[in-house]
């Protein structure tokens, strides 16, 4: 039966800010559906407050709404929109319940909205746990298989306290109800534990809802990709099994695709309740995945939860098959069913059928605890990691080295090179290995290679036995490496065959890497090309998604058109997200426009650019040296190859220039020498210094002493950081000399081995972010972003606003002339991002990356103009004036002359703070510095800055309060600064609280504000609270407190986490809080509209035409 | 296990195509020298099923998942007391099995049945040759039986080709033996073993079915001495164009209007019986993620497939049969191949692949409750 007719206009959510458990793949997943929708003639109207997106580039869908993704705001677009249907499956947990909110509330009734792919009461019984159990039972019933784990529901900790009783005692898992990505649950060893996880888990669960759960912990771990359409059809699109037991969350795990140790009999048993559940639940159409544990003694199967919606592990399943089950569910939504719709891949085979693998997919996640040196980094059933890597081999061996290799994290790769009596003790590395963490199958590797037995490793880690001899087998192919009088052929070749990298062969035969590679060359041992075709090789595969495996044939089909090679941005890590991936398809849509073959490489899962009809081929491989010169070795072989792009997939692909060029390869855009004078310090100062640009002072200091003479002569604060950081790792600023002499200490692992660099900091300066376009000969100004935060604060964690708001038009002149002169200087062929600081009349230049920034979305989203499409096409030698022409940029002006009534975007970074706990269960602090520890971005955009602001802080953290209670607490430096803001907040009718000396200061000028005890006070003789137990008990709104350096921080630290817990806003410096009484002005003053960027950008465009 | 039993663990072993194709790899299983028809399976479980499965008679079976062996061997997941496959081509066997269930390893197992194989060569390029140029002769050639490529090529030349061959008598039973019903009975079958699956006589006790398995050469008074409320034809290794015994028979039970089902071979016999041509498939269909659409209902079953052969019947329309109308009931939804056959006047139906699924998944199951369905009708 074809489409249904009677729906015309669907509206999507999407997923919103990047933040841990619910990241890119749901950007894959709603623009694959966005796009089939419109395809199939729909209108298309979405709603994701996340700029970084492709899903929000206007051409995908019809109307969309850079919009926060709250239910006043969809009502909003609804009213003004008003479609037939909403699709609330392929935007998370956040379209979802949205989406059971709109329906609660009525709004979906009221407007008639049919909510399709998923209904109300499928999702709860697929969400609540305590139905979930009823829907097993029921399954259960009718075919005799799958069971819950043992649990008791509670709402209170009085009930949580007798479960445990109720459940045999300790352990037990604690998970709180309809939370994502399972925030807020973990395993509970006694009852502190328990008071603490089940505490935190009533907070966190919108219905104040935890289960208590027998543990399983060790137990084998299985999950299904299963879809199903309105006539019933059910096809299991992947089966997964996790390398990490039992106990870790899954998106933690190292998983494997497909299952690797079931018989057919027992993967049939979990097909079975699979389809039985997605039957019992009622999921229409769509699809949903479903967890499963077997005890490995006797294969009792235990149903773990289920996702009634498109989920990270369908974006992974997807990837690893060739099945796009987002682009499928949509299609089934819209009443296609399966047997309708083709397979891609295959073209004369349909989707109603299972695909089948004939090779293995490892998934190893990402993790960044070292940007939360506080939080405990042991893993456990709420997920933590920020990334992840995908890999795909011939085998388990390869595949899984392919990844580890592909995280790009140093000693992310087995190591074999560390002599074993180096490794350490045997059995301590075992018990390490007992702690899952990032990285314990390295420590499992050392613990082999120590002379663990099989049975040990399995004993201490629960690691299935197949695959604990599947590193026992990549151990002995290290020791005949390491035992051979030569690199005879043969051996080389079994080496490649289990994945070894050059790396890691030079590393055991103590050569250089290239020596390997050049030895592997002569010797002709090279990958070949495999196709991901859904069917293992059973029908020919129309569509070029590759992965290399050292096999006998390769099936890369020869080409005539010149080719562009784009290499991608890896796994997500904090620092190089989302954003990279954007620029990365942007480059490949233009470049296919403009008539090349483009070749994307990237080992990312959750992408866009991983999305096999993004690009004319994709290579699913890791981003390193050799991987890469492989695939340009192997498309060389198939036709002409133009050049590879380096420059838009940020640092991984940047830190391959040099190399690549050295090896031969033509690196197209700005080149590798251009890119060290802008990297390297010294180089780059002269190039300001030829243009006469003023940088902060700086020196390079290889001892205390040296710092100390260094930072006199600069005068504090300065800035201090390890010379080789990325992302502000380490840097720290330090306001004296003790502080200085501190830092040292405590960051001797990372400056040993490199100098520190100390810089002036600017205080109080204004940080200006430029993004720009340079030809050789024209400069367009992409825009100009104006911090909120003042400089000191990561350029990723800072909110800004574009155009800025404080600048004029003198300030952008100057901008625009520095800017030109970098570019010049540097030799930028494409793009280029600057971050100045404007101290008092000063604009000093901080640094100057040469290529795409985190911001181009954000940028291209608020200017309307594709300045990552255009950087390709400069890269590959068209010249602005050009692109001018064609009408890819605008045909005068850029992004520094905007219309003084074009809308004003506010771009605020996500932080995950309410991820992270330290070992003692306490919450990290949340206070933002030089370091960037943002996971993600939103964007707000109204005519005037004041809404944009309080729209990207409710896209962000939820909407600032219009009234209510405000908590003011502030640094002696700030006093002065909070005293207009916080008189503004009591004229808009807030009760302040304050701190004995703030209250003290804001009395002295006439505010009234009521003294309440710090926390370090303790509670009152009366039993007055302190300001952190009145947070805890939600009797504050609004929470302002700017740290105080070195004193009094632990009390800042107290009231910042419990903000965090609670879910307060809680703005950390004047300048946001001056920001958002302007939001919260602008809010209360009434009607706050939206509008779509479609509809921004035709005033844009009308406006730039006068 | 040491680095250096790690490398001697697996001697040189040699596959050769009938077309020349060679590849090299190592041993695996039993060392020597085998021969038969090149197939491979897609199947990514299940594979003691279907290495017991006697449609795999006289073939080397390349499996197109890479890592083989993962779960070890039972005892319970055969479906026949032996190893069929002729030479079993894998590409990375497990060296340790990991299952609650498993008893020994699948390399003991191959060896200890003489099962001749090879491991370590390119599974996918192998798969894509046999895809491409079709199902073919096949020699693998390990220790002492290695010899010079033309030698080898010329024994797999030698050896007997698929199309033409009879089988079946070499892999059913000899003796009749009764599978009891589980729970009351409800009716008796009689059940031709022209190569039955043990999962198949298994799926009719669980309904009440007392099953009587009959030798291949069983008369029409062998399968009426039993007296029968349904007759059933089995699955079976060979060319369905030589199965003239089993149509005569099939025919017999027709006339009689006795309910019959049939199953794989026991569909093509059906379509012969029709008078109806089979066909050789190009490289035929092995695998358990094969989308069949039942034309009745509309819906789509994912099903387990292991055939060579296929019946060639119109699709569009039923046919005139001496037995009244016939009409294809069941189609693969990737190539339009006939899957099933139904009779309108007589209670008779068949299919080309395999619902009692074992290897694979358990859609069609329902199948065996239409045989019920049919044999009740029967007696009503």
């Amino acid at each position: 039966m074809p489409k249904r007719t009677d729906i015309r206009c669907v509206l999507v959510i999407g997923s919103g800010p990047i933040v841990i458990g619910q990241a890119a793949e749901f950007d894959y997943s709603g623009t694959q559906a966005c796009r089939v929708l419109k395809a199939e003639g729909l209108r298309v109207v979405l709603v994701n407050s996340n700029p970084a997106t492709i899903m929000t580039d206007p051409e995908i869908a019809d109307a969309t709404y850079v919009e926060p993704i709250t239910p006043e705001f969809v009502e909003k677009i609804i009213a003004k929109e008003r479609p037939d249907a909403l699709l609330p499956t392929l935007g998370g947990q956040t379209a979802l319940n949205t989406a059971i909110s709109l329906h609660e509330a009525g709004t979906l009734d009221k407007y008639g909205v049919e909510l399709i792919g998923a209904n109300v009461e499928a999702i709860r019984k697929g969400e609540d746990r305590d139905q979930f159990k009823e829907v097993v039972e029921a399954v259960r019933g009718k075919i005799g298989h799958g069971e819950s784990a043992r649990s008791v529901i509670c709402h209170s900790m009085e009930e949580v306290l007798a479960g445990v009783d109720e459940l045999g005692g300790y352990p037990v898992v604690v998970r709180p109800s309809f939370t994502m990505g399972g925030a807020g649950s973990g395993f509970a060893h006694d009852e502190d534990e328990l008071r603490r996880i089940a505490g935190q888990g009533l907070a966190l669960s919108p219905t104040t809802e935890v289960l208590l759960e027998e543990s399983i912990l060790g137990w084998k771990e299985y999950e299904l990709e299963l879809m199903r359409d309105k006539h019933d059809n059910v096809v299991v699109v992947c089966s997964i099994e996790n390398f990490d037991p039992m106990g870790v969350h899954t998106g933690d795990s190292i998983t494997v695709a497909p299952a690797m140790t079931l018989t057919d009999r027992e993967y049939q048993t979990l097909r079975d309740i699979g389809i039985a559940v997605i039957r019992e639940v009622g999921v229409d159409t769509g699809g949903c995945n479903i967890q499963f544990a077997i005890n490995p003694a006797d294969g009792r199967v235990i149903v773990i939860e289920m996702n009634p919606r498109v989920s990270r592990s369908s974006a992974l399943a997807s990837k690893a098959t060739g099945f796009p089950i987002a682009k499928i569910a949509a299609k089934l939504a819209v009443g296609y069913t399966l047997d309708e719709i083709p397979n891609d891949i295959t073209e004369q085979t349909p989707a109603s059928f299972e695909p089948t693998l004939d090779y293995v997919v490892v998934k190893v996640p990402r993790f960044a605890f070292e940007k939360f040196p506080a939080a405990d980094s042991t893993l456990t059933t709420t997920m933590k990691s920020v990334g992840e890597a995908m890999a795909i081999g011939r085998n388990f061996p390869e595949a899984l080295n392919k990844a580890l290799r592909s995280l790009e994290k140093k000693g992310s790769q087995f190591d074999f090179a560390t002599p074993v009596a180096g490794l350490g003790d045997k059995d301590e590395l075992l018990a390490a290995a007992r702690r899952p963490t990032d990285g314990r199958i390295n420590t499992v590797m050392a613990a082999i290679r120590a002379g663990a037995s099989p049975g040990e490793v399995f004993e201490a880690t629960r690691i299935d036995p197949w695959f604990t001899d599947q590193l026992f087998l990549v151990k002995e192919i290290a020791d005949e490496l390491a035992e051979a009088g030569r690199l005879a052929p043969e051996l080389l070749a079994e080496a490649k065959r289990y994945g070894f990298s050059d790396a890691q062969i030079a590393a055991i035969r103590g050569l250089r890497e290239d020596v390997v590679r050049e030895v592997r060359h002569t010797l002709g041992v090279r990958p070949v090309y495999k196709t991901v075709d859904t069917c293992a090789a059973e029908f020919a595969a129309r569509t070029p998604y590759f992965y290399s495996s050292y096999d006998e044939e390769s099936e890369v089909a020869p080409r005539t058109r010149p080719a562009v090679i784009i290499l991608g941005s890896g796994p997500n890590r904090i620092g190089q997200g989302i954003e990279f991936d954007y620029s990365c398809v942007h480059a490949s849509f233009a470049l296919r426009d403009a008539g090349f073959e483009t070749v994307m490489v990237n080992c990312n899962p959750e992408t866009v650019s991983t999305d096999y009809d993004t690009s004319d081929r994709l290579y699913f491989e890791p981003l390193t040296l050799e991987d890469v010169l492989e695939i340009v070795h192997a498309e060389r072989q198939a036709g002409p190859v133009a050049g590879v792009i380096v420059q838009l997939g940020g640092q991984t692909p940047l830190g391959l220039a040099q190399a690549l060029k050295d090896n031969g390869v033509p690196v197209v855009g700005t080149s590798p020498e251009a890119i060290h004078l802008a990297e390297d310090r010294g180089s780059f100062g002269r190039v300001l210094v030829e243009a006469g640009l003023p940088a902060p002072k700086y020196g390079t200091a290889f001892s205390f002493a040296e710092a100390k003479e260094i930072a006199a002569g600069i005068g504090y604060p300065v800035m201090v950081r390890p010379s080789y950081v990325l992302g502000g790792r380490g840097m720290e600023i330090v306001y004296d000399e003790a502080s200085l002499g501190d830092y040292l200490t405590r960051h001797a692992g990372l400056v040993s081995e490199h100098p520190v660099l100390i810089d002036r900091f600017l205080d109080d300066a204004i940080e200006i972010d430029v993004d720009a376009l340079y030809d050789g000969t024209e400069l367009y100004l992409g825009g100009v972003m104006e911090h909120i935060e003042e400089a000191g604060i990561h350029s990723g964690d800072s909110a800004c606003a574009l155009p800025p708001i404080t600048l004029g038009g003198h300030d952008v002149k100057r901008l625009r002339a520095s800017t030109e002169a970098i570019a010049r200087g540097v030799g930028v062929r494409g793009l280029i991002n600057i971050q100045f600081a404007l101290a008092g009349d000063i604009l000093y230049v901080l640094e100057a990356n040469p290529r795409a920034s985190r911001t181009v979305p954000f940028t291209s989203k608020a200017t309307a103009v594709p300045l990552a499409k255009a950087a390709a096409r400069i890269s590959l030698g068209a010249t602005i004036a050009e692109l001018r022409a064609e009408g890819l940029l605008p045909a005068s002006g850029d992004g520094g002359t905007l219309p003084l009534d074009a809308p004003i975007s506010v771009k605020e970074a996500v932080l995950p703070w309410s991820r992270f706990r330290d070992v003692h269960g306490r919450g990290v602090d949340t206070v933002l510095g030089p370091e960037m520890r943002s996971t993600g971005e939103v964007m707000g955009i109204d005519s005037v800055f004041g809404t944009a602001y309080a729209k990207s802080q409710a896209g962000a953290y939820g909407a600032l309060p219009t009234k209510g209670r405000a908590f003011v607490s502030v640094a002696n430096r700030d006093k002065r600064s909070m005293i207009f803001p916080a008189r503004e907040l009591v004229a808009m009718g807030f009760e302040l609280l304050a701190t004995s000396g703030t209250a003290e200061v804001l009395r002295r000028n006439g505010i009234d504000a009521t003294v309440v005890r710090k926390q370090s006070e303790g509670e009152g003789p009366n039993g007055e609270r302190t300001i952190v137990q009145l947070i805890h008990d939600g009797e504050v709104d609004l929470i302002v407190n700017t740290p105080y350096g070195t004193g009094s921080r632990l009390d800042g630290y107290d009231i910042r986490t419990a903000a965090v817990a609670r879910s307060v806003p809680c703005l950390t410096t004047v300048q946001a809080l001056a920001a958002a009484v302007q939001g919260i002005e602008a809010t209360s003053r009434g009607e706050v509209g939206v509008r779509s960027l479609q509809e921004h950008a035709e005033h844009l465009t009308a406006a730039r035409g006068k | 296990m040491t680095t250096s039993a790690r490398k001697a663990s697996r001697a040189p072993a040699v596959l050769v195509l009938e077309d020349g194709r060679t590849f090299r790899g190592r041993a695996y299983g039993a060392v020597g020298e085998t021969l038969g028809e090149a197939v491979f399976s897609t199947g990514m479980t299940g594979y003691q099923e279907t290495l017991t499965d006697p449609s795999y008679h006289r073939q080397v079976v390349v499996m197109t998942a890479p890592h083989i062996g993962n779960t070890g061997v039972n005892d319970e997941d055969p479906e026949s007391k032996r190893i069929w496959v002729a030479g079993y081509v894998v590409r990375d066997p497990a060296r340790v099995p990991s299952n609650w269930r498993s008893v020994r390893t699948l390399d003991e197992e191959l060896t200890a049945q003489g099962v001749v194989g090879i491991s370590g060569v390119d599974t996918r390029a192998l798969t894509r040759h046999l895809r491409e140029r079709g199902a073919m002769r096949v020699g693998i050639f390990s220790g002492d039986a290695i010899a010079d490529e033309a030698a080898m090529l010329a024994r797999v030349k030698a050896a007997p080709e698929m199309t033409g061959a009879d089988l079946s008598a070499e892999v059913a039973t000899t003796e009749a033996y009764t599978v009891p019903a589980i729970g009351a009975k409800r009716f008796t079958v009689a059940a031709v073993d022209l190569g039955i699956k043990g999962m198949t006589p298994h799926r009719m006790a669980e309904r009440g079915i007392e099953v009587h398995v009959l030798p291949a050469t069983a008369t029409i008074e062998d399968v009426y001495a039993v007296e029968p409320d349904g007759v059933f034809f089995s699955n079976g290794p060979g060319d369905p164009a030589t199965a003239d015994h089993p149509v005569s028979l099939m025919r017999g039970v027709l006339e009689r209007s006795t309910p019959l089902f049939g199953i794989c071979f026991g569909n093509q016999i059906l379509g012969r019986a029709l008078g109806f041509g089979t066909y050789k498939l190009k490289y035929g269909h092995r695998g358990i993620n094969q989308p069949v659409q039942d034309r009745l209902t509309g819906k789509v079953e994912v099903t387990a497939h292991n055939h060579g052969f296929a019946v060639d019947a119109p699709l569009d329309a039923p046919s005139d049969t001496p037995y009244g109308r016939a009409e294809v009931s069941h189609v693969c939804l990737n190539d339009g191949v006939v899957e099933g056959l139904r009779l309108l006047d007589r209670p008779a139906f068949s299919v080309q692949y395999h619902p009692e699924a074992a290897a694979g998944p358990h859609d069609a199951a329902y199948l065996f409750d239409r045989f019920v369905s049919l044999m009740e009708g029967q007696r009503a």
